[in-house]
């Protein structure tokens, strides 16, 4: 066959899957949705940071300014449902999404993808169980290795941290970014010294009111004030006398970082912990009505992999139960992922919010695994 | 014929030409003074392509030209996976250049990374967007952020003056390179401690993708002429 013709049959095998897929998703209740395909690139980027601009194409457009490929369907289905939609809803989805890839190697650029979210404001949880459990039905037989998270637990630990409300913030604020977390709570817990700089930058602010030291710096440029300045300049003296975060409880919150366990277990070590960290308390009641709505939809939650760090590293914006199903081969991203981003819901919904949960399905890398490309 | 591409004009030509030409590889401008053509002597069947040094990585990628002199900074910021495309057979020894972040002198609270990543945080609540770090090397200063886990900065193209955005108040910040730090003094900024993003030279390149059946014999001619040991092409 040539090329061209088994390219067609390829791409012919992954659109089957993929109405499978979507025709699977409608069954379970949803409604069919549709997106543009160029989304603008600023609400994106607001959402993401500068860092997708490293695996989405953006480009321009002559009169609406910086356009972007729509990388996923996340955002624009959220702003859909925020503008009109009426709740509860369950909506479905099914195109094409675009990832610049900037190694070489066989990772798509353009696939499919398969969607299914649900806007429910009464028991998240059973939401939760119900998407992971379609979710685990569709991609049964495929071998996948299913592992699931809460990031809703590290976050009400962070919460309940007793320190500054500056330092609670600075971490909530790089949940996603676990290298700078980890370098922000080693140096709040006394673990790592305090770096030079900043022990220099400390003796220079304690020389003077800060506006003598601003006027003694030079010309004064730039859009950030003053008083911006200032105040920064409080907070650094202010975080420098702030007493450590006590061994103990740091002890808990590096424990919980690296918490792996099969999901009833790590329930167990979670209540365990929790008359040490009370702030957790209504997470781990969360995380075990999930545990009970799974199990009443058939899950084995003594064998179900948790990890409580799990996406933390994604691009998406999740802030509570996150899950995803992994083939064996250590080069093929994960097959399906998904989870909960209230906030993302506050975050577009221009002063109103909805618990959303949901996930996606590759279908090229189903269609792959059926041997059917 | 062997393809090598040097910068068409400037200190960058001059020191390339100089370097060359002090192993024996003579190097000249051909035809009026401004006219981009030159020619080599010393050795048979290479040709020389006058090239702006910004256009040599896209050209050595492309595999147009055999080889090509350009900054190690423009290299690693224009080719994606640099290393694949591309392979470094000699630094020059000049041509050197850090890229760094740089701040307004008047930012007292602010010496390194970390520092600025908290500004911005700030920035982004008082003024409502991200914080505005202007920089032509966008893919060298957004690997380095990511990779630090600064959030809350965007990138703005600028491709020269870089150093007076912040007082045009078209940037918080700055990312560009410097060899000694005096434009930037006298444009009110000053270096993060901990923000040097690359160090950079003139090195001569090979290109992975070019046609080498025909160039390798010279290629190896010219090597032993400069004193190269030749990598893995």
């Amino acid at each position: 066959m040539s090329k061209a013709g088994s390219q067609a049959v390829t791409k012919a095998a992954i659109r089957a899957e993929a109405e499978r897929l979507f025709a699977a998703f409608q069954a379970a209740g949803a409604v069919a949705v549709e997106a543009d395909l160029l989304l603008p690139a600023e609400t994106l980027l607001d959402l993401y940071g500068e860092d997708i601009r490293a695996r989405a194409y953006v480009t321009t457009d002559p009169l609406r300014g910086e356009m972007m490929l729509r990388p996923d369907f996340t955002v624009p289905v959220v702003q859909a449902h925020m503008a009109d939609g009426a709740d509860p809803a369950r909506y479905c989805y099914m195109g094409e999404v675009f990832r610049k890839q900037e190694h070489l190697g066989n990772r798509a650029s353009e696939y499919l993808q398969v969607g299914f979210e649900v806007f429910d404001r009464d028991a998240p949880e059973a939401a939760d169980a119900e998407v992971f459990a379609l979710f685990a039905g569709l991609v049964s037989g495929l071998g996948l290795r299913a592992v699931t998270g809460d990031i809703g637990i590290l976050m009400a630990a962070v919460r309940g941290l007793d320190t500054t409300e500056r330092r609670r913030a600075a971490l909530l604020r790089h949940i996603w970014r676990p290298k700078r977390f980890r370098a922000l709570l080693d140096r709040f817990a006394g673990r790592a010294a305090v770096p030079a700089g900043r022990v220099a930058l400390l003796e220079r602010l304690a020389g003077g009111a800060p506006n003598e030291l601003i006027a003694a710096a030079g010309a004064f440029i730039g859009l950030r004030a003053p008083e911006d300045i200032a105040e920064r300049a409080q907070a650094l003296i202010e975080d420098a006398e702030a007493a450590p975060i006590k061994a103990p409880e740091a002890a808990l919150l590096y424990d919980l970082l690296g918490l792996q366990a099969p999901a009833e277990a790590a329930l167990g070590h979670l209540r365990g912990i929790t008359p040490l960290l009370p702030a957790i308390a209504p997470a781990v009641d969360r995380f075990a009505a999930r545990l009970e709505a799974l199990r009443a939809r058939g899950v084995a939650v003594d064998t179900l992999a948790f990890e409580a760090s799990l996406g933390r590293t994604s691009m998406e914006y999740y802030d509570g139960f996150v899950f995803s199903f992994h083939a064996d081969a250590a080069d093929m991203p994960a097959v399906a992922t998904g989870g909960r981003y209230d906030a993302l819901t506050a975050v577009l919904g221009a002063g109103r919010s909805i618990p959303a949960v949901g996930g996606i399905i590759r279908p090229h890398l189903v269609a792959a695994l059926r041997g059917a490309v | 014929m062997l393809k090598i591409g040097v910068p068409s004009k400037g200190r960058l030509m001059e020191n390339t030409f100089e370097w060359f030409g002090s192993r024996g590889v003579v190097m000249r401008q051909t035809g009026a003074e401004r006219e981009y053509s030159g020619s080599v002597e010393g050795i048979a069947g290479v040709e020389l392509v006058m090239l702006s040094a910004g256009e040599i990585p896209r050209e050595l990628a492309a595999g147009r030209i055999h080889l090509g002199v350009t900054g190690s900074d423009l290299v690693r910021d224009k080719l994606a996976d640099w290393e694949v495309q591309v392979a470094e057979l000699a630094p020059l020894g000049f041509g050197y250049a850090d890229l760094i972040i740089a701040v307004p002198a008047c930012w007292i609270d602010v010496d390194t990374v970390d520092d600025l990543d908290a500004a911005a945080a700030a920035f982004r609540a008082t003024h409502g967007f991200r914080l505005r770090i202007a920089t032509k090397y966008h893919r060298l200063v957004r690997e380095f952020l990511t990779a630090q886990g600064v959030a809350d900065y965007q990138l703005v193209d600028s491709q020269g003056a870089t150093e007076g955005t912040v007082k045009n108040l078209t940037a918080e910040a700055i990312a560009d390179i410097t060899s000694s730090g005096e434009t930037l003094r006298a444009n009110h900024l000053k270096i993060l401690s901990d923000s040097v993003i690359l160090q950079s030279q003139a090195v001569l390149f090979a290109s992975r993708s070019a046609e080498w059946t025909q160039a390798r014999a010279v290629l190896e001619m010219l090597a032993a002429r400069l004193g190269l040991t030749l990598p893995q092409i």
